[in-house]
């Protein structure tokens, strides 16, 4: 499926957890088809959407979804030993895996021939979760983390427009409503 | 005051919660302080840019983090700095051990030694190189209030004459 269907399945699924999600297009996506104040949006830094998840998670109670990608995940691959030395109970790495760079060019990433889920397993991850078809967080929302979800989506980005949010905004958003 | 316990002591007194650290030979006693002290949260780290991340997403969480870390790793850590802590007005404290400084005996911690100012300078972030052990838990003390307020990292240098 498109990413944006994914993406789109995903945030339909979640309530009150908190997301955070990758730069580029991911960001975008999310914010076009469901914005919330739960979610902050990356705009640089790629590769440290699962090392802000883990953070968040470690400093608070509430569940925390990172949205990452395969390219960004394959350049903090470290994150995945540390997220399972730290086991958060309350935190969930979903990789959408376009097997590309989507927000550059759509150029190959590794995940072509690597399959990252069989890292997450090496790693010692215990609750791992490859979807495709389905996007059905029912399971994967009552289990206990550090939840790794793989899942295959197609190269491609939706047509939407660029975050219409400043960085501060949406870093202050994000903090106000988790104090409320 | 002993040097890693003035550290340690500016970091309580600033209320610092949280704490990512990747080892120096010359923090070995402050990471342990840390590590033990079951009102800070430690995480040890693969990567420094990895720290920052996690420390960031700590912040967002409401947490008051550190980082402890060899200057070598500013090296792995400067487009996060960029795109991530000044673009978001995001603070942390970074307690920098500074290798390649004088009484420096490996010649390979030179370039990096040099250049660690000069970096820090170009990402914008103001450092402090505390002389005495009193200086270094003075300055911490009000590190985190002054990141905070100012929206910015900020960083101590721990040169070799310090420990």
């Amino acid at each position: 499926m498109k990413r944006i269907t994914a993406i789109k399945r995903i945030a339909e699924q979640l309530e009150d957890e908190l997301v955070i999600c990758n730069i580029g297009f991911p960001s975008r996506e999310l914010y076009a088809v469901k914005d919330s104040v739960n979610h902050f949006y990356m705009l640089g830094s790629m590769g440290m959407a699962s090392s802000i998840g883990l953070g968040l998670a470690m400093a608070q109670k509430r569940k925390v979804v990172a949205i990452d990608g395969d390219g960004s995940l394959l350049m903090n691959l470290g994150s995945l030993v540390t997220i399972f030395n730290q086991d958060p109970k309350n935190f969930i790495l979903i990789i959408l895996d376009n097997e590309c760079y989507g927000s550059t060019g759509s150029q190959c990433t590794y995940a072509t021939t690597v399959d990252l889920s069989r890292i997450a397993e090496a790693v010692g991850f215990r609750n791992i979760y490859s979807l495709k078809e389905n996007i059905d967080l029912k399971e994967i929302l009552k289990v206990d983390g550090p939840v790794f979800v793989h899942v295959k989506v197609e190269a491609g980005n939706a047509d939407v427009p660029v975050i219409d949010m400043e960085p501060e905004e949406i870093k202050e958003r994000f903090i106000e409503n988790l104090n409320r | 005051m002993e040097s890693s316990q003035a550290v340690y002591q500016g970091l309580k007194k600033a209320g610092i919660d949280f704490v990512v650290s990747l080892p120096c030979v010359n923090l070995g006693k402050i990471i342990k302080m840390v590590d033990c002290d079951p009102d800070i949260i430690h995480v040890p780290v693969t990567r420094e840019e990895e720290g920052f991340g996690i420390c960031a997403g700590a912040y967002l969480g409401g947490k008051k983090t550190a980082i402890l870390m060899q200057n070598s790793g500013l090296g792995n850590s400067v487009n996060v700095l960029a795109s991530l802590f000044k673009l978001y007005q995001m603070p942390i404290i970074m307690i920098l051990s500074h290798r390649g400084t004088e009484g420096e005996f490996m010649s390979a911690q030179i370039p990096m030694g040099e250049a660690t100012p000069d970096v820090l300078d170009a990402l914008e972030i103001a450092y402090f190189l505390p002389e005495t052990p009193e200086d270094a838990c003075k300055a911490l003390s009000g590190a985190w209030l002054l990141s905070e307020m100012g929206g910015s990292a900020v960083a101590m240098l721990l040169e070799i004459s310090f420990w």
